[in-house]
């Protein structure tokens, strides 16, 4: 594979093509905030927290750095003010559905986003997807999925595959940014018959 | 609905992951609505995860999980019928019918949806009942019109 | 029907059509398009066999079943042939007489003519409408000629001529350079150069290749490509194995909305009739070059008109878009090059390979070649598809040709560009129509859509509406646009509601960043615009809802109270017993009262109060007058010579 160079932060980072820039930044150490990522998966580009600027023939764009692939000179830049105010405000909007997740509470804090800019959001879920695709992509047994669309959209297990191999799986719950507890109890009202997506 | 009409409708269009949108949307057509046991068919034949059939089932309108009334309303809320004064046909509607968008009342009468233009803009506001399109609606008149049905 | 084996047969089968039927031919078309359907136009039909039957004519004069000609305001549309003369708003008791009068005695039947409002002439002619007058009817021209399912008509009047010339004069190259030079940019929103896309899959590696219609058309308000798929089907399956030609495809796809019924059918109609006449399908034309078309219909989701979302669905998925990083022109549909266009953008290919890339940019501005049929809708007299030149003025198309604003009432704005577009003032009605000149001005031409507003339509709650639009129709994946859109909803609604709290503009606006730079797919980064475009035009009607809990236009239910003129009211007890909430008091002499404690505005008794005594007044902003006490309610009418 072809190596190509670029610029993070002011530093020259060599990678090699078919990376994408979070993992060409991780390489050398360079920090940027993730949260639907995860090494065994591949990347969703749905958090968004990941967004970063690139600057590539004149032109400046703020991309998902976690799918956008490193390109021959390109110059990123992984903070900004206009980067901050962006994932203040992400991090704002996640807050109204899981303001005690560790995680959001940890980046909160060093973005400086408040919990209660936004009425508390009945579900918990900020949609990371996480445990959708790890059953999916790792497990191949799909026990959980999304249902619905736009503000509707939630997670639901499928009642006939999770009553049969969830109890004695449960990878997906330490992934669950906001609480493991929480996925067990959309497990257990599955298996009641009743939940989001069920008939 | 006899898994045989599903095996039917899978035969059309070849029983390939691809075409799972186009089975489920002749099955809708057929049945007016996707029981589980055929959605479980559909899952095997097709060789489509379950959960990939219910984030497809719940994804687009087109398809509906319950069983629906006798008589389906239509209201359209595009653009120009709402400029036109959609919301209050909707309100009087919801009124005459006991319903909201995207309910069927419990003695399987009536379901009503908003729909989003369907492109007789020059007759708005408009609601389709059983594919009738009446145009030039009011709040009075779609009232009446409903009430005909009952 | 024998197949067409070459260009020279096809060119023979043109002719001898022709014979059968010259311009000076006598026929009658009744437009079949879906609006005019909807207002009747089947029955018209019918009672044309029935009256032509019985008038023993049936068998020297066609009627014919046609596709969409425009003018949806005032159909049933009939148009009768060889003099053009345009009969309108017909219904089936007109029938015999215009049999009787037009078809059997060549005479014309006035009182069905439309009537220009300035001169208060009747015009005869089709052409000569003020409403098609200022058109240039390059695509939509012909809906009115054709019967969509019969490929004849399309073939008698010069079709698939263009696809002859760019499978045996030309090479692929020469027609790609032929389409970049007409400088043709898609129009189904994104404006993006045709040729550029066609040349990039093109050059792509890879020997399966896909070309796709997208006639998703999910703009509310939009129905361009509907009118251009029922109605004349041909001319867009002819641009898309052209294109086909060129990149090197020998698969694609037709994506029509479900929710189309009738183009569904016209299209695969016309697939199977291009595949009998050797058009489609195996060695087209002799050439060599082999080509299939398949249909797939959507289900119902917006979001899945996005090109990415689109090819998505094809491969049977939920319709979320992909990360434009990676080209779909070089990795879309499994993965493959392939090339999604508009409708209309497939339509104009023909008229480019027949007429010449020169021809094309004799119309328009410099950035913006050739015609565009626009949706006139809303607060508009002559609701219609409209065809015009670009760089025609917002003044042109809404006045001359749209005929102005019903009722007397002022022309407030007009939202282009659908959910992702913008609101645009009287101050811009000068504005020339282009996909720049649209984007400069905070709004973007989109698919299309222009939807004229009046005093009555309250901004505020446009943008409201677009994001209750988006809210559902999001595909939900991405944060900034889910999440963005959930609370900007949330916010317009208290705003609409008389609930804003201090400092909720400012979060709209930094929700809008967020929103703008950050969302996956264009539907998020656009989805701001409805409100930025009414905050910047119409900033004076959020300060009003906001500070004064007032709705200039009177439209906000929860702003707004319906009170009854004492002065005008003449207890004459319709809206008494019209009112859903039994909110009006009164009785046959004494003036009625509505009791605001009831009330849920739902405006009814404003609709059924007659308009001679226009009594029913809305207020926003102020307290309702306090009703007259019991006694002064009693209404002492003169009797004469009693």
């Amino acid at each position: 594979m072809r190596s190509v160079v670029l610029e993070i932060d002011g530093r020259e980072v060599g990678a090699k093509e078919g990376m994408t820039i979070l993992d060409a930044a991780r390489s050398v150490g360079i920090q940027i905030p993730t949260l639907c990522h995860h090494e065994k998966l591949e990347p969703y580009g749905a958090c968004r927290i990941c967004t970063v600027e690139v600057e590539s023939r004149g032109r400046s764009r703020l991309v998902a750095s976690c799918v956008y692939p490193v390109e021959e000179g390109i110059s990123v830049r992984t903070r900004s003010e206009k980067i901050d105010r962006l994932r203040k405000m992400i991090l704002q909007l996640l807050l109204a559905h899981a303001p005690d997740s560790p995680v959001l509470k940890e980046l909160a804090q060093e973005y400086g986003a408040k919990e209660d800019i936004f009425d508390k959001e009945p579900s918990f879920c900020i949609h990371c997807g996480l445990c959708v695709r790890y059953c999916a992509e790792v497990k191949k047994l799909n026990a959980v999925g999304f249902v619905g669309r736009g503000t509707r959209r939630e997670i639901a297990f499928v009642p006939e595959v999770a009553s049969k191999v969830c109890w004695d799986c449960k990878e997906c719950f330490p992934l669950c940014p906001t609480s493991a507890l929480q996925a067990a109890y959309m497990l257990v009202e599955a298996f009641a018959g009743s939940g989001p997506g069920v008939d | 609905m006899e898994l045989e009409r599903v095996d039917g409708i899978i035969e059309r269009h070849g029983a390939d992951p691809s075409s799972l949108i186009q089975v489920l949307l002749d099955i809708q057509k057929e049945n007016q609505w996707l029981p589980p046991e055929v959605l479980r068919r559909v899952s095997e034949r097709l060789q489509v995860p379950m959960a990939r059939v219910r984030h497809v089932a719940t994804f687009y309108k087109a398809f509906s999980l319950v069983p629906r009334g006798r008589h389906e309303i239509h209201v359209c809320m595009g653009t120009a019928c709402h400029v036109r004064g959609a919301p209050r046909v909707l309100n009087a509607v919801q009124e005459v019918t006991g319903i909201g968008p995207g309910e069927t009342d419990m003695e399987l009468t009536f379901t009503l949806k908003t729909v989003n233009c369907v492109g007789c803009c020059a007759l708005g506001p408009v609601v389709e009942i059983d594919g009738v399109t009446y145009g030039k609606m009011t709040p009075s008149k779609a009232a009446e019109v409903i009430r005909n049905y009952k | 029907m024998a197949r067409l084996n070459s260009p020279q047969e096809l060119h023979r089968f043109q002719e001898e059509l022709l014979s059968r039927r010259p311009s000076t031919a006598f026929f009658v078309s009744i437009c079949a398009g879906t609006g005019c359907l909807a207002a009747g136009a089947k029955e018209v039909i019918a009672a044309f066999k029935e009256e032509m039957e019985k008038s023993g004519i049936a068998a020297k004069i066609q009627s014919k079943e046609t596709g969409c000609p425009g003018f949806c305001e005032r159909g049933p549309v009939v148009v009768i042939y060889p003099e053009e003369i345009c009969y309108l708003q017909v219904a089936p008791q007109d029938v015999p007489e215009i049999v009787a009068e037009t078809l059997m005695n060549r005479k014309v039947v006035d009182r069905l003519l439309y009537v220009d409002p300035a001169t208060k002439k009747r015009v005869q002619r089709e052409s000569e409408i003020p409403f098609y007058k200022k058109q240039v009817r390059n695509l939509i021209g012909n809906n009115i000629r054709i019967d969509p399912r019969n490929i004849e008509d399309y073939i008698a009047l010069g079709g698939y001529t263009a696809l002859a010339k760019a499978l045996f004069q030309m090479t692929p190259e020469e027609v790609l350079q032929e389409v970049k030079r007409s400088q043709l940019r898609g129009r189904g929103g994104g404006g993006f150069p045709t040729g550029r896309k066609w040349e990039e899959s093109r050059n792509a590696p890879g020997d399966v290749k896909y070309v796709i219609v997208n006639a998703d058309e999910g703009d509310p308000g939009a129905f361009m490509d509907r009118a251009l798929l029922e109605g004349n089907p041909h001319s867009v399956l002819e641009g898309l194995i052209i294109g086909a030609y060129v990149v090197g495809a020998h698969q694609g796809f037709v994506y029509v909305r479900q929710e189309y019924p009738l183009a569904v059918e016209n299209i695969t109609i016309a697939i199977r009739q291009a595949e009998e006449y050797g058009l489609l399908g195996e060695n087209i034309l002799g050439s060599g070059f082999h080509f299939r078309v398949k249909v797939h219909q959507g289900a119902g989701a917006f979001v899945s008109g996005e090109s990415s979302a689109l090819m998505t669905a094809i491969e049977g998925k939920v319709g979320e878009p992909r990360p434009k990083y990676i080209h779909t022109a070089i990795k879309g549909v499994w993965d493959r090059p392939s090339v999604l266009n508009n409708v209309e953008t497939w339509a104009n290919i023909p008229l480019i390979i027949n007429k010449g890339a020169s021809w094309f940019t004799q119309f328009g501005t410099d950035g913006s070649k050739g015609t565009k049929i626009f949706s006139l809708v809303g607060k508009i007299n002559n609701t219609g598809l409209v065809e015009v030149p670009m760089g025609v003025t917002l003044r042109e198309i809404i006045y001359e040709i749209g005929g102005g604003i019903p009722r007397g009432k002022e022309f407030k704005a007009v939202q282009t560009g659908g959910p992702s577009g913008g609101c645009l003032p009287a101050e811009l009605l000068d504005l020339k129509v282009g996909f720049d000149e649209l984007t400069q001005a905070g709004s973007m031409m989109g698919s299309g859509g222009m939807i004229v507003m009046d005093e009555d339509t309250c901004m505020v709650d446009v943008a409201r509406y677009f994001l209750d639009f988006l809210s559902e129709e999001s595909c939900g994946k991405c944060v900034p646009c889910r999440e963005g859109i959930r609370q900007m909803l949330k916010l317009l609604t208290a705003i609409t509601e008389g609930k804003a709290k201090e400092g909720d503009l400012q979060l709209l606006v930094d929700l809008a960043e967020v929103a703008c730079d950050a969302s996956l797919c264009a539907l998020g980064r656009t989805a701001p615009n409805p409100f930025l475009s009414t905050l910047k035009y119409f900033a004076s009607e959020y300060e009003a809802h906001i500070k004064e809990r007032r709705c200039p236009a009177l439209s906000c239910k929860a702003l707004v109270s319906y009170y009854i003129d004492p002065e005008r009211c003449q207890a004459c007890l319709r809206c008494l017993r019209s009112c859903p909430a039994q909110a009006i008091s009164g009785a046959k002499d004494t003036i009625h009262v509505i009791d605001q404690d009831k009330c849920t505005r739902c405006g009814t008794c404003l609709e059924v109060c007659p308009p001679r005594f226009a009594a029913v007044r809305k207020v926003s902003g102020e307290p309702v007058p306090p009703p007259l006490p019991e006694e002064k309610r009693i209404i002492v009418r003169e009797r004469e010579g009693k």
